[in-house]
């Protein structure tokens, strides 16, 4: 059982749900007579109103109960699909995810203009006239049945369906044995009596189908009513009020809540089992351990190191399953985009096809959470700044309509994911301007053209001319790359002017575990993560006595600032004679760590720092050593940052 | 003596909307969480009323039914199964695979407590 929450649990599977109704309505959105899709969003709509009045979502069922009938009629083939009831069921799947998420205070006008909006779009719906059946009071029925053969074996009682009739009101029954075979073809489990039943009082016909509801199909019924026929008159059910007021246009990307349904993760079957599996052999291997340990000490030494050698493999086996289990495919994060992309075109009025690549390839489940942000801000920003209008594009020779790629693929420890435009690409020279206007470079500085990119990357740095409602806030890149960092990961510009513009993210596949370059100053360890090492060089004593004050190294004729960890964490150990430098980069930024000693590589499982440590910014977490004790993880980003301070300090003083 | 109910769902969200509405209304609830498991349940323990969805993964519910209804022991326990509006001819298929009776998803507690009583007669 996942917990015992059904209401959370409800929120998760709404999601779920929300999900798939929104990608079927985009792919409804480009193929309009595809029945199948029709079905497959009524499928979703009409779960979620059923689950929604199950948990006691009212307002929900409610409100989804009318967009449900609004595609019954389209399923029934009463209204064509149009873009315009797509983009209102659209919004509208906006409103339930609202109402899902809260408890749908105040959001009622937003959802009565939207009921306004589906009304126009389904035109004319309003007072369909709905034949429906008026019963007249009936004095009673005449009935007489016959199960299937079957029907016992197959669990219906004729006995409880005769209790039913009783029920209902007085009766008289009749048993008839005309059909029962003789003996000898008598089958113990079948069915062959008939009964004639006489039902008197005000019942309605629906109360009897009622009781037969199971065996109608397939059985003998014949009912006569002891009373009038009833009449048949017409009423108008209106789908929704007519004169609600305009529909207040809210965006549906922004205005839309974060995913809070991360604590749960669905796992497929086999690799529970492949766990279960490794479980088993280590239960298998732990019972050899204890009986050697109560057994007689005859060649034990040979057998421990077996069982040590059994329990390592088994360990590692486990922690790769153990990973496996958290990966989801990015198929889901992309796919959530297509919703971004197609509300971006439509309020720019650019044409944008979105195109996506590998998207099997799996990435940890926290890390796909937390790149959901920054893709958007890059999706958006492709999207908004990148590509062209229609009319610039056609004018500049290319295809009308612009092309956003997304592609996944794992390298190494590693996932890449880029995000291609074919758009304008990014303008150097406002870059440029910009820079100098906000005095992050001299006027005339000469720059690398990689330089210039990376400026894009400074808070407070946004080249759009005019802000737009979809980005262009000075809040984003310095974002992106940020939450790209915390993640461990980089990210990356590249951009040709007219060809459009490529943004790769490499991000590691997994934040629980890292390779580790475990490092000793004064008496305490520490682990500096691996990925983020450049090499380790010799600090003779001779170049640390004259680097006092100044803690530069010349590094193949690039000036590296260095922090001593010694004096940093105050240790008051005199250091080692050799000490070392383990010089570390985030992007293009360097820095050196001095430690005492490199003890070597080592697999660290990151144990997250208590509530009471969450003010450290030096340390990234914790983790535990094979002799129990424990190394603090260093935080590669922040003392880069430290280290790029201590060189301006050094610039500023000349 | 209070009645036992197998219910056999994979979403488990169902399962304990399943669950609590029944303990509520005083049966005994079992659960599994797809054809195999509902049929492993119903082979090791005796149910006097099996609740299955239809769409599941390992073994889906028609397949469970069918399997269900080979075995003697099986012979006239009422098997409700979850259907949606538009399967009607999942219901055709169910019914001839041996099932009793449905119960059109989405369906309110009273409704499935209702479909419990009428089958079990209790």
């Amino acid at each position: 059982m996942i917990g015992q929450d059904p209401i959370a649990a409800f929120r998760v599977e709404a999601g779920e749900l929300l999900e798939q109704i929104e990608q079927g309505l985009l792919d409804l959105g480009h193929r309009l007579d595809d029945r199948d899709l029709v079905d497959a969003v009524f499928r979703g709509l009409h779960t979620l109103k059923g689950s929604g009045a199950m948990f006691g979502f009212d307002a929900l069922a409610n409100f989804t109960h009318h967009c449900e009938t609004a595609f019954d009629r389209v399923r029934k083939g009463l209204a064509p699909a149009t873009q315009e009831l797509v983009a209102v069921i659209l919004s509208a799947q906006d409103h339930m995810r609202a109402l899902v998420d809260g408890d749908g205070k105040g959001l009622e006008a937003t959802g009565d203009a939207i009921l306004a909006r589906l009304q126009a779009a389904i035109d004319g719906a309003a007072g369909t006239p709905v034949a429906a059946v008026a019963e007249a009071p009936a004095q009673g029925w005449r009935l007489f049945f016959r199960l299937p053969p079957e029907a016992m074996a197959n669990g219906s009682n004729p006995l409880m369906l005769l209790d039913e009739l009783r029920e209902l009101g007085e009766c008289k029954i009749v048993a008839r044995t005309d059909a029962i075979p003789p003996l000898t073809d008598l089958v113990p489990v079948e069915c062959h009596i008939g009964w004639d039943v006489e039902l008197r009082g005000d019942i309605s016909r629906d109360d009897i189908d009622d009781v037969f509801i199971f065996v109608m199909d397939d059985m003998e019924l014949k009912i006569e009513a002891l009373a009038p026929e009833p009449a048949v008159e017409t009423v108008s059910l209106p789908v929704a009020a007519n004169d609600a007021p305009p529909p207040a246009e809210a965006n549906p990307a922004s205005g839309r809540p974060a995913a809070k349904a991360g604590e749960s993760v669905r796992v497929p079957a086999e690799r529970l089992d492949e766990l279960m599996d490794r479980v088993g052999e280590l239960v298998i291997v732990q019972s050899r351990l204890s009986q050697l340990a109560h057994g007689s000490a005859v060649g034990s030494e040979m057998a421990l190191r077996s069982i040590s050698e059994e329990i390592e493999r088994l360990a590692s086996e486990l922690r790769d399953t153990m990973m496996v289990l958290r990966m989801v495919p990015v198929a889901t994060l992309f796919g959530r985009f297509r919703r971004l992309v197609h509300d971006l075109a439509r309020d720019t009025g650019k044409t944008i096809d979105l195109v996506t690549e590998g998207e099997a390839t799996e990435v940890d489940k926290t890390v796909m959470e937390r790149l959901a942000d920054p893709m958007v801000h890059l999706i958006r920003n492709s999207c908004d700044h990148g590509l062209e209008t229609p009319e610039e594009r056609i004018a500049a020779g290319k295809p009308a309509s612009g092309q956003v790629r997304l592609s996944a693929h794992q390298q190494g420890g590693e996932v890449v994911i880029t995000i291609r435009d074919d758009g304008r690409g990014i303008d150097r020279e406002r870059v440029r301007a910009k820079a100098e206007a906000q005095g992050l470079i001299q006027p005339g500085q000469v720059l690398a053209d990689q330089e210039l990119l990376q400026m894009i990357f400074h808070p407070g740095f946004s080249t759009a001319a005019a802000v737009t409602n979809l980005s262009g806030r000075g809040v984003g890149m310095d974002v992106v790359k940020r939450t790209i960092e915390s993640l461990r990961g980089a990210i990356d510009i590249k951009s040709a002017p007219g060809e459009g513009s490529t943004v790769t993210l490499r991000i590691p596949l997994t934040l629980a575990i890292i390779d580790g370059l475990l490092v000793r100053v004064g008496e305490g360890r520490y682990v500096i993560p691996l990925a983020a090492v450049e090499e380790c060089i010799e600090l003779s004593l001779e170049d640390d006595l004259r680097s006092r004050g100044r803690s530069f190294i010349t590094l193949r004729e690039r000036l590296v600032p260095f922090l001593r960890l010694r004096e940093m964490f105050e240790t008051g150990t005199r250091p080692d004679p050799h000490q070392k430098i383990v010089v570390i980069a985030t992007g293009a930024e360097r820095v050196g760590l001095v430690v005492d000693q490199i003890i070597g590589s080592h697999q660290t499982v990151i144990k997250s720092m208590s509530a009471l440590h969450r003010d450290v910014t030096t340390f990234a977490g914790a983790t535990i050593l094979g002799d129990g004790g424990v190394a603090l993880i260093l935080d590669v980003v922040q003392l880069v940052t430290l280290g790029q301070h201590q060189e301006e300090r050094l610039r500023a003083a000349g | 003596m209070t009645a036992s109910i197998l219910t056999v769902d994979d979403s488990p969200s169902l399962r304990m909307a399943i669950r609590i509405a029944l303990t509520g209304a005083g049966y005994a609830v079992t659960e599994a969480g797809d054809g195999v498991e509902g049929l492993a349940a119903a082979n090791a323990a005796k149910f006097d009323l099996i609740i299955t969805d239809l769409n599941m993964p390992n073994m889906d519910g028609l397949t469970m039914i069918r399997e269900l209804r080979k075995d003697p022991a099986q012979c006239g326990t009422p098997i409700i199964f979850l259907t949606t509006e538009s399967d009607d001819a999942m219901k055709q298929q169910a019914k001839a695979a041996g099932a009793t009776g449905w119960l059109v998803k989405p369906f309110v507690p009273e409704q499935l407590i209702k479909v419990s009583r009428k089958v079990l007669g209790r």
